[in-house]
């Protein structure tokens, strides 16, 4: 085994690495090598450690000692003080910001973690295809609980207390929604999952379903126990089919040891599920155009009330929840409600995962308590913006969302703040953007999705969206006027207040906050005729300056076009009817002489 | 597989479970097993984590270390898949980002067989609801 007899961590994710973490470690070895240490010290490069506003972090093991916004100049002082004499710098270490107490040894390790996972508990712990596993994290023991211990009553109001509220997108409160759909008197109910994930850069409900199925499996049977079904049925994306496997082999195990199907635990309660494929358009994400597409009628939503709950798939009472609404159930089982709700904030209770992409370092899957803000999640677990750039904006909410500036970084994100900020939770997604994203290109994109994706069953979202799209595009090739502006706010209003179903109510979104908190955006564009991030084409200017211009033809020769013109050894031109603004010829110059406006 | 009738059974499927996966991680025998899980989400293997999964089972085999090497989900590292996480006997759960063939070479090397460890860690940065 290892000769070494301690290790030092040094984070070199790229934010501790653009503040020098790599002259640390520099530092650090050639002090060992001083020292003659380098045989019983290892210094190791690791990833980021979720904290990058107090880096370079710095760990120390054995002891775990946590040593933050380290300098070059500090190696010296860790090695000898540290390494040689055994003693911790307290000048390094964290201080915790309301006890004013330095935090260091393995006890109060944990104070950097900004992220708990409940969802995701077992993602990425557990094989997802071994039930046993699952099992062995406590799985199904939440179902057992309420089979033999809870009435259907007192497991309503154990989620109710929880403060659980939808994860899909609305927030709704679960226990309100089991409730409703258990005193729904009827033959025969159903529970749904919803596992049509939409939104464009989310992807938290298919690694729950590829990474713990079982979960969802659980929670799906407790919810079919409390309203009073015995079949559910998870209603997924035919382009996910990992996800789909692993939930025909998670179904097929559960049946095989009698989790599913008939007397389960023998406690005479019965319940099975069955997976029904989507094509995986948008709007089948809403629970209406969803239950009609496993009718096998075509999907499109329709009015209500009737609320699923009261008639849903078949005309029957159904229950319809998102996959990361099923899997906190049963932790808030095994847990309690009382466990749950004090993680959070007031309205809001628990955590949420987001799907963090964009320009940001961290891409990835996180999972934070309800109250966090903005700016720990995109500058601590998502370590900053990519290549030191300017932020601009975070998306969230996906096309239903909105577009929040650097004003709110320090929003503590839950439903009401984001509401109130003009965005949503949306599913979850959180698309980061920099200083070179144009946000009228930005609001363009979005509505280009949602004219895909509205299903063209009311006027409002078919037209009225096309229209909105029309403008935004007009706007972003240099033919937009200063009222186009107003007439995309009036729009808008008229598309949100009259479409049939969320994704028209909330399509007008993006346009809305991006006009809202970057209107000076817009302006330039219609007033100027300038794209300020220097995104849309149309309105780029290729030119040559004539003082610098040497003529040396190399921009002549390399214009895919032609539209280049002039002698050898004299200013050259170009001809802005024919440029088609590739930026060749910028990148080709070698004397700066093409300027781009 | 055996039916589970009860609860009772289920607990006791459970406690099995739970002190045959102790049983694996803590034992203070060298000689005991090395535990390696592959995040294969779509995300993983869209990186290659098939490949290095592969690798990782022939190599430890032809090396004759006693290895047991099993997929998981997503664990949420998205920006260095292929992520792997490897426990030596007695050890700390460590995770890896970015193990693409030759990472995975330098880690059956350089860690599992001589216990040193290699850069590319990453920092388990979430609490678990266990703590």
């Amino acid at each position: 085994m290892s000769e070494y007899k301690m290790q030092i961590l040094v984070c070199s994710g790229t934010g501790c690495k653009a503040s020098e973490s790599e002259e640390i470690i520099n530092s650090l070895n050639s002090l060992l090598d001083e020292f003659g240490l380098e045989n019983d010290v290892q210094v190791v490069r690791t990833g980021c450690f979720g904290f990058c506003e107090k880096g370079p972090i710095v760990k120390i093991l054995p002891g775990n000692t946590f040593y933050v916004r380290v300098t070059p100049a500090d190696a010296e002082e860790i090695i000898k003080e540290h390494v040689v004499k055994g003693r911790t710098v307290e000048r390094l270490l964290y201080t915790d910001p309301v006890t004013h107490e330095n935090i260091s040894d393995s006890k109060g390790i944990d104070f950097y973690k900004k992220q708990i996972r409940i969802a995701l508990r077992n993602c990425g712990f557990i094989n997802p295809e071994n039930i046993d596993e699952y099992i062995a994290r406590d799985g199904y023991m939440a179902l057992g609980k309420c089979l033999t211990e809870l009435t259907p009553e007192e497991t309503i109001q154990e989620i109710k207390d929880s403060g659980l509220r939808g994860r899909g997108g609305g927030g709704f409160p679960t226990g309100l929604k089991w409730e409703i759909t258990r005193k729904s008197e009827a033959d025969q109910k159903y529970v749904v999952c919803n596992a049509d994930e939409g939104d464009p850069g989310a992807f938290m409900d298919r690694s729950i379903l590829e990474g713990d199925p079982h979960s969802v499996l659980e929670a799906m049977a407790i919810c079919g126990y409390c309203i009073g079904a015995d079949i559910g049925l998870v209603y997924i994306r035919a382009e996910y089919p990992l996800a789909i496997n692993r939930l025909k082999t998670a179904i097929s195990q559960a049946r095989e040891v009698g989790l599913l199907g008939e007397d389960i635990l023998g406690t005479g309660f019965n319940f099975d599920i069955e997976l029904r494929y989507g094509a995986g358009a948008f709007v089948c994400g809403e629970e209406t155009a969803l239950i009609h597409s496993m009718e096998g009628l075509r999907g499109e939503p329709t009015f209500k009330p009737p609320f699923p709950s009261v008639s849903g798939y078949m005309g029957k009472p159904t229950n319809v929840n998102n996959v990361e609404t099923f899997a906190n159930i049963p932790v808030i089982i095994n847990k309690g409600a009382g466990w749950f709700n004090k993680i959070g904030t007031e309205k809001s209770k628990g955590t949420k995962v987001f799907a963090l992409a964009g320009k940001i370092n961290n891409v990835g899957l996180i999972e934070v308590p309800m109250g966090t803000t903005l700016r720990e999640v995109i500058y601590d677990i998502g370590g900053g913006i990519k290549n030191g750039k300017k932020f601009k904006s975070v998306q969230t909410g996906g096309p239903s969302g909105g577009c929040l500036t650097k004003d709110f970084l320090d929003t503590p994100i839950d439903y009401d703040n984001l509401i109130a900020a003009g965005s949503m939770m949306g599913s979850g997604g959180m698309i980061v953007m920099d200083e070179d994203d144009c946000m009228v290109s930005i609001a363009r994109f979005y509505l280009e999705f949602t004219l895909e994706e509205s299903c063209g069953k009311c006027t409002p979202c078919r037209i009225g969206n096309k229209r909105l799209h029309e403008i935004l595009d007009k706007i972003t090739r240099g033919k937009g006027k200063p009222e186009d502006i107003e007439r995309l706010k009036v729009l808008s209003s008229v598309i949100k207040d009259t479409s049939l179903c969320g994704l028209g109510q909330s399509s007008p979104n993006p346009v809305l906050s991006t006009i809202a908190n970057f209107e000076d955006e817009y302006l330039a564009h219609v007033n100027e005729g300038k794209c300020p991030a220097g995104q849309c084409k149309a309105l780029l200017k290729y030119e040559i300056v004539e003082d610098l211009c040497t003529g040396c033809t190399l921009c002549f020769r390399n214009c895919p076009v032609g539209a280049i013109t002039g002698e050898r050894r004299l200013p050259h031109y170009i001809d802005q009817s024919i440029c088609i603004k590739c930026g060749v010829c910028f990148e080709k110059c070698k004397f700066n002489a093409i300027t781009l406006t | 597989m055996t039916k589970i009738k009860s609860l009772a059974d289920l607990k006791k499927i459970r406690d099995e479970m739970q002190s045959k996966i102790k049983l694996r991680e803590n034992s203070e025998h060298p000689e005991q097993t090395v535990q390696i899980k592959v995040g294969m989400a779509t995300c993983g293997i869209a990186s290659g984590a098939k490949e290095t999964m592969s690798y990782f089972v022939e190599e430890l085999e032809q090396q004759a270390i006693d290895a047991v090497v099993t997929q998981t989900g997503c664990m949420g590292f998205c920006y260095a898949e292929p992520t792997v996480e490897v426990t030596l006997p007695g050890k700390e759960p460590v995770v890896f980002g970015y193990v693409n063939k030759s990472k995975a070479e330098e880690i059956i090397e350089v860690y599992i067989k001589r216990g040193e460890l290699v850069d590319g860690i990453i920092p388990l940065n979430f609490k678990t609801i266990d703590d």
